[in-house]
């Protein structure tokens, strides 16, 4: 859109080429016709915020998920993909971003599930072994074969994800996210192999979030936003800075933080609360973390994967436990409270991920709605279905969800409006104080519009909101307040006035040099 | 034929509750025959040695008691669930044995043949349960009726039955809606263990005997009534309509069947297949349901009532 493509790559320079690659999963558009090249012997980086499209897009290229119309050509020649499997058997494999290890087999046998070297009494473990071996010492990682993988620290299970995809030979290689939990030393080393497989002639295919690292290693880079490519071009010819714009994108307006209201008193105070990991109870998610919230004020959480931000809401929520610390809902301690008693007394959370934590999917929107808030229309022992509609029927009103009514299936309606399903179920509750975990993922712009709209009505009449996001445009939308975590502390904290640089440096995303973050200061945030 | 019936309804209405939590309860068979077991002995009369004394109960006394036998055993298969996290199958499987033996024990493997009792000591009245007919229905019939009743009010227009359908649709979700599932949980196996005792009950009014082995199997033979009633053992689905259509069809092959001549072994390949087969069915309607949205349309009222109100979750799976 803003940046013309910088390059036209010859034909036979392309070993993969996807065309008009689009992806509807129910009412969502997750690709919206994406025309995607993958160079011989390059790395080709897929830059994008979350839900932008990019694992969508290389679930299709590698054979997971199949296009809902769109082809894709294998040196020239148009191919349909059956499964992985038979991507993988042209030559084409993942690293996925999401471990696919089973934690209970060794090392060696999760290298070499589903293609198991036949020897002369079923499987030639002594050979696979050997393979496995040499593949451990090309990465310089010093894991035995026969190490069980629920054994190994994440990082290492992600050299082993890696050394499998390494293990088939394969012409195209796909990392979603290869680095996310690995040490820079690793990094390093995972990055010589791939300038090695690149000068044997295999072709990369390469994301991540950490864009300064990708910005390294890549050849080419494409821009993908709402499911659409935004821009591609030449890496020699970027920085950091044309990445950003293009991924976050310059002119839609997801609103401003609500004015004319004063704040009231403190709604929420989280004081010093700890939240242990939950693999390894040494390592806290939440290192002390103290927040305090006005009701009628928005605050904003943003960070990375893996900063703390969802184990933070869930503590505050009642859904884990805190190792230490207390949480205060208008001056009360509600530390001990159940997730009941804590909506009983006004704190609700609007989960992360919908489908797991926030629908009952075989229930009908209307019940999914007063779900929360059976207690308002319980007459003796019985539920008042006459009361439960006019209540449903509100909420559908109030939050403007797009619905055939209450009855309708829940499956029926988009991804927006199942968020503002979502969202309305724990409305009706009347909260004093309301924490949403990305409220925002997974669904299009102008729901994201909307349901934004929504919280700063909300605010304005004295609703304290707490939304995290790993999209710096929403830090920049309602938030009077944004607060930046990393490594389960808060890490930098900004008024609605920050630049989308500061905020990202903050979280460690991406560190601009001296010279960027000058230019940037001076460029309009909008 | 109709008190087989009986007999099958009630313990799958409990079921019906147990599966729609996303949960199973095995032990059921083993708490009819000890509930049976516990009321022989409570009408054979309780010697109280230090006092000198038997006890007779009346027989309304005996049915409360073993009533809240079964609860017993439903609220240990419950805790053992919600707060120990023993995975359903296991514990109530474990109950199954425990429950069973203790019925042998009881008896010492026999069988209380005398379930009259005696007119001079006012615990007579035990076999109006099986054998008498109210309006020409069998008792256990009513009975079924009125627990089928109960069991549908409490699914549709209570609080309970709403956390029960959410809980067993999505846990996690139902917790965080504010919704007291471990409550649920230990509730709806208190439930079904009180259905088991009642059934028990009936079972040997209607024998006028009491065998520590009565039972065997009926677990199972109430899991196939709840599924043919086009429950989902995945939780969440399935209503008590469908449970009585089943516990019939259930009833129909293993009686109806030898009724119209049908070899018994005959009858137990049907009742196998009659299983796969309405599973089958209904899986094959909720694919196309899901395939045609728009034809599953907007029914008007709660999704208990109607299972057109479901979708393939994968649909539904968000882009990333």
């Amino acid at each position: 859109m803003n940046a013309a493509p910088e390059f036209e790559p010859a034909a036979g320079d392309t070993v993969l080429a996807a065309r008009n690659i689009v992806k509807t999963y129910g009412g969502t558009h997750a690709l919206k016709g994406v025309n995607f090249d993958i160079h011989r012997g390059k790395v080709t980086t897929l830059f994008g915020e979350n839900g932008a499209g990019k694992s969508t897009l290389m679930k299709i290229l590698s054979g997971v998920t199949t296009p809902t119309s769109g082809s894709i050509e294998l040196d020239g020649q148009s191919v349909t993909f059956s499964s992985s499997s038979d991507a993988r058997d042209r030559g084409i494999s993942i690293i996925h971003q999401e471990l696919s290890l089973a934690p209970n087999l060794s090392v060696r046998d999760n290298i070499f599930m589903g293609r198991e070297i036949p020897g002369a009494t079923g499987v030639d473990f002594a050979e696979e072994a050997r393979q496995t071996r040499l593949l451990m010492a090309d990465l310089e990682e010093d894991i035995d074969p026969m190490t069980l993988v629920q054994d190994l620290r994440l990082g290492q299970q992600q050299i082993v994800e890696i050394a499998r995809a390494l293990s088939v030979d394969s012409r195209i290689l796909i990392m979603d996210e290869p680095t996310s939990a690995l040490s820079a030393t690793e990094v390093e080393v995972l990055f010589k192999v791939i300038r090695d497989l690149t000068a044997r002639g295999v072709s990369i295919v390469y994301i991540s979030h950490h864009l300064e690292e990708a910005l390294q290693i890549t050849d080419y880079a494409v821009v993908l936003r709402d499911g659409a490519i935004t821009a591609t071009a030449n890496a020699k010819h970027i920085n950091l800075e044309w990445i950003v714009r293009n991924m976050v994108g310059e002119n839609f307006d997801l609103g401003t933080p609500p004015t004319g209201h004063t704040f009231g008193e403190i709604a929420l105070s989280v004081d010093e609360v700890s939240v242990a990991d939950v693999t390894s109870s040494e390592r806290l998610v939440v290192d002390r973390l103290s927040l305090d919230v006005r009701s009628g004020e928005i605050v904003c959480i943003y960070g990375l994967m893996g900063a703390g931000r969802t184990e933070l809401l869930e503590c505050i929520a009642g859904r884990l436990s805190a190792a230490g610390g207390r949480i205060l809902l208008e001056g009360n301690d509600i530390s001990r409270l159940s997730i009941a008693e804590r909506i009983a007394r006004g704190l609700v959370l609007v989960p992360e991920d919908r489908q797991r934590d926030g629908l009952v999917q075989t229930m009908s929107v209307g019940a999914n709605l007063s779900l929360a808030s059976i207690g308002a229309f319980v007459k003796g022992m019985f539920l008042s279905r006459s009361q439960e509609r006019s209540l449903v029927d509100g909420s559908i009103r109030d939050v403007r969800v797009k619905t055939a009514g209450g009855g309708a299936p829940i499956g029926s309606l988009s991804g927006g409006n199942q968020q503002k399903v979502v969202i309305g179920k724990m409305l009706t509750t009347s909260p004093k104080v309301m924490l949403l975990d990305e409220p925002s993922r997974g669904i299009d712009i102008g729901a994201k519009a909307e349901v934004f709209r929504l919280l700063s009505e909300r605010a304005a009449r004295g609703l304290a909101v707490v939304f995290s996001t790993s999209e710096v445009t929403e830090c920049l939308s309602i938030a009077h307040r944004i607060i930046v975590m990393r490594r389960g502390r808060i890490s930098a904290e900004f008024g609605a006035d920050a630049t989308k640089e500061e905020i990202m440096a903050a979280s460690g995303e991406a560190v601009l040099s001296d010279q960027e973050e000058h230019r940037s200061h001076h460029r309009d945030r909008r | 034929m109709a008190s087989h019936v009986a007999i099958f309804g009630i313990l799958a209405v409990g079921m019906l509750l147990v599966i729609l939590n996303g949960g199973i309860d095995l032990s059921v068979g083993s708490t009819l025959g000890f509930s049976g077991v516990i009321a022989g002995f409570l009408i054979q009369g309780v010697q109280l040695t230090a006092l000198g004394v038997i006890l007779y109960p009346p027989v309304w006394v005996v049915a409360v008691l073993v009533c809240v036998l079964g609860a017993l055993v439903g609220l240990v298969n419950g805790v053992l669930i919600a707060w120990l996290k023993v995975p359903a199958f296991v514990a109530t499987l474990g109950m199954l044995y425990v429950v069973r033996g203790a019925a042998l024990l009881m008896t010492n493997g026999l069988t209380y043949n005398d379930l009259g009792g005696k007119p001079e000591l006012g615990n007579t009245g035990f076999e109006w349960l099986g054998f008498n007919r109210l309006l020409d229905i069998p008792v256990g019939v009513l009975v079924m009726a009125v627990i089928a009743l109960i069991g549908s009010i409490i699914l549709n227009r209570t609080a309970f039955g709403r956390w029960l359908y959410a809980s067993g649709g999505n846990e996690r979700a139902a917790e965080l809606s504010g919704v007291p599932v471990k409550r649920v949980q230990v509730s709806v196996y208190m439930l079904s263990g009180i259905c088991a005792s009642v059934a028990g009950l009936i079972l040997s009014s209607e024998l006028t005997s009491a065998g520590p082995t009565a039972g065997t199997s009926y677990e199972l033979t109430a899991i196939a009534a709840v599924v043919i009633g086009g429950a989902a053992l995945t939780g969440g689905r399935g209503n008590i309509r469908g449970t009585l259509v089943g516990a019939f069809v259930i009833g129909f092959l293993s009686d109806g069947l030898v009724i119209i001549g049908v070899s018994a072994y005959w009858q137990t390949v049907f009742t196998g297949a009659v299983i796969v087969l309405a599973v089958l069915l209904n899986a094959i309607q909720y694919r196309r349901r899901v395939k045609l949205p728009s034809s599953a349309g907007s029914p008007p009222t709660s999704p208990q009532k109607d299972k057109a109100q479901t979708a393939d979750p994968a649909l539904e799976k968000t882009a990333g």
